[in-house]
């Protein structure tokens, strides 16, 4: 049941309706049944998975909690007995309890998503090397489903535990409640990647209904939908046409489809989470912000902490810092101090930790060595631009143009070209295709073709640029507004008329430019693949 | 204290790291930066900052930065 069907929006319906008339405590249950059911209509096998990952990680959840309670009963009952070092051996045996516990946990959820996922990945590349060597017959790829959105939830239940392990939550005691955390119907298959300490709590709170959140929630679907809809789907038309026949649109129409695909994504993916916030709103349910205007970012760092926020996150608070100040990492860091110097040496660490965080994150997005050269792509941008910061901090104090409009504007259309650049990974169907589209930009000698009229033959009318042409306007002004504070906070100042006119105007054009209609299917998005 | 705001002065000479409060709230240090400090730390006072200490209250500020370390030293 995709976000943009009709069946979707009467599910939505139903729910807000019962929502507000059952008794407010049992809310949260309601919710569980809708989240199941929503998983049910994609695939009942899906359900299968999703309780497993449930179960498991809320019973070893009880079970960390469980060993901590004996840690502190015996503490507490022996505190004049023990002496600081017998406390010191004790805590530590208990802290070995548990992270044999977590690891059991991370290696059993994991490993069903390395399965589910990376399976016929790893076979496609056993067969690679079995036809290259010609070492005989290739294997068969097998017939796994692989549960719609299971890479966040499993990111959502890890991290879960995680902070368990680490006593910056206490663990559910009750499984249906922890169920819900896991399957919130509207982050399910596209994120945000919610922290426990961050969701619980308004997401078994009672809501009583409050028309005004009920209405900024309403506000921020209909944003969401405009973004997808209007904007989104109608791109996806001329991107497909240019990425799927290479041969026919390189060069220039390489650089425009690069383009297209940043604008068709960021609309996608934005969009779908305006609609999962919007909805949660509606439900009172906060849910962490994804997205802070990334592409106003003025280095590829920064578009990180500002695109995907919670993946990012997720990555640095769970792998990233784990790996880079485990002791092996910190006797690395000396070592490498020692041999290559201060400066150099300890970078090596950071470095080699981020060159984990970067393939993980390739590989998380999907089974594919695009995905894997995307990621790693990532890793040597950041890289580089890290290594070239004093040549930057030499540029600024020679030339005093680090405040300048144009400068920063220079910064923010560089950071959107790289960014882009690199996800032309996403869209040619191998790497070395991908590396050849990008070459042929420089290289084509075609750019006088996109004035002849040739843009009219990718699938896209006069009109649909015209559409886009407006719906890119509407987006970059929100974005400039919101640097202020809240689009909707400010819409609501206005007089009746002007906010009717504004929402009025953009369910119209939600309703007349929307790709969508009987018989139309609405595109999936873009990230519910992850 | 005087040896820990030394290893910050390092990373930023341009922050006064006696005054400000708020080093991860501002993005004023980045996870590099973490990383950085938590490896001299090791080397200066001897002490191992685990990942699940790496919140915004123990790096906000030098001060809150040196609590984190005297009570991992307690601990030790």
């Amino acid at each position: 049941m995709l976000f943009t069907s009709y069946g979707f929006i009467g599910f939505l319906a139903v729910l807000f309706l019962l929502y507000y008339l059952i008794p407010a405590k049992y809310q949260w249950m309601l919710l569980l049944a809708a989240s199941y059911l929503f998983y049910w209509f994609a695939n009942p096998v899906y359900l299968l998975y999703i309780c497993v990952t449930t179960v498991s990680t809320w019973f070893i959840g009880r079970r960390i909690e469980a060993v901590r309670s004996v840690q502190s009963a015996y503490l507490a009952e022996h505190k004049q007995e023990l002496d600081k070092e017998a406390k010191k051996s004790y805590k530590a045996l208990m802290k070995k309890k548990t992270w044999h516990l977590l690891l059991a946990c991370l290696f059993f959820n994991l490993g069903i998503l390395a399965v589910v996922k990376y399976t016929n990945f790893v076979i496609s590349n056993v067969n690679a090397v079995i036809y290259a060597i010609g070492a005989g017959q290739p294997l068969s790829f097998v017939n796994i489903i692989v549960p719609l959105g299971i890479s966040f939830y499993t990111f959502q239940a890890m991290g879960y535990i995680i902070d368990v392990y680490r006593g910056t939550v206490k663990a559910q005691d009750n499984l249906f409640r922890f169920a819900l955390f896991v399957s919130f119907f509207p982050q399910l298959v596209q994120g945000p990647i919610s922290r426990y300490g961050d969701l619980s709590e308004s997401l078994f709170a009672e809501h009583p209904r409050d028309w005004s959140t009920i209405s900024l929630g309403l506000q921020r679907m209909l944003w969401g939908y405009f973004k997808k809809l209007v904007i989104a789907d109608r791109m996806l038309i001329g991107v497909n046409t240019l990425i799927q026949n290479p041969d026919t649109y390189y060069g220039a129409y390489a650089f425009l489809g690069m383009l297209f695909y940043a604008l068709e994504l960021y609309a996608d993916f934005t969009g779908g989470i305006d609609i999962t916030i919007g909805i949660a709103q509606v439900l009172g349910v906060k849910v962490t912000e994804n997205f802070n205007r990334p592409y106003f970012s003025k280095s590829i760092k920064e578009y990180w902490n500002r695109w995907h926020m919670t993946m990012g996150s997720w990555f640095t608070d769970y792998i990233f810092y784990p790996i880079s100040v485990c002791k092996p990492m910190l006797k690395l860091s000396k070592a490498s101090r020692k041999a290559l110097g201060e400066t150099i040496g300890k970078r090596v660490p950071i470095y080699l930790s981020s060159f984990v965080v970067w393939f993980a994150t390739g590989i998380w997005h999907g089974a594919s060595w695009n995905f894997i050269a995307w990621g790693l792509g990532n890793w040597v941008v950041i890289m580089i631009s890290q290594e070239l910061e004093p040549l930057y901090q030499r540029f600024h104090n020679r030339f005093h143009v680090r405040g300048s409009f144009f400068f920063r504007l220079f910064q923010v259309i560089r950071t959107v070209l790289l960014m882009s650049c690199l996800r032309m990974f996403d869209c040619y169907r191998d790497v070395p295709l991908t590396f050849r589209m990008f070459g042929s930009m420089f290289t084509g000698g075609n750019w006088k073709e996109l004035l002849n009229g040739s843009l009219l033959q990718l699938g896209l009318t006069l009109t649909d640029y015209r559409i886009l042409f407006f719906g890119l306007v509407l987006l970059i002004a929100v974005s400039l507004i919101q640097r202020t504070g809240s689009v909707r906070e400010k819409i609501r100042k206005l007089p009746y008329w002007g906010r009717f006119l504004l929402w009025y105007g953009l369910f119209l054009c939600v309703l007349l430019m929307g790709a969508y209609g009987v018989g139309y299917d609405a595109s999936q998005f873009i990230y519910n693949q992850f | 204290m005087e040896t820990l705001l030394e290893i910050l002065s390092d990373l930023h000479p341009d922050v006064d790291f006696e005054t400000e409060d708020r080093l991860i709230d501002d993005k004023i240090l980045d996870s590099f930066d973490i990383i950085s400090i938590i490896s001299e730390v090791a080397d200066q006072f001897d002490v191992t900052i685990s990942a699940e200490y790496i919140v915004p209250e123990n790096f906000n500020s030098a001060e809150a930065l040196y609590d984190l370390i005297q009570k991992l030293e307690d601990e030790d």
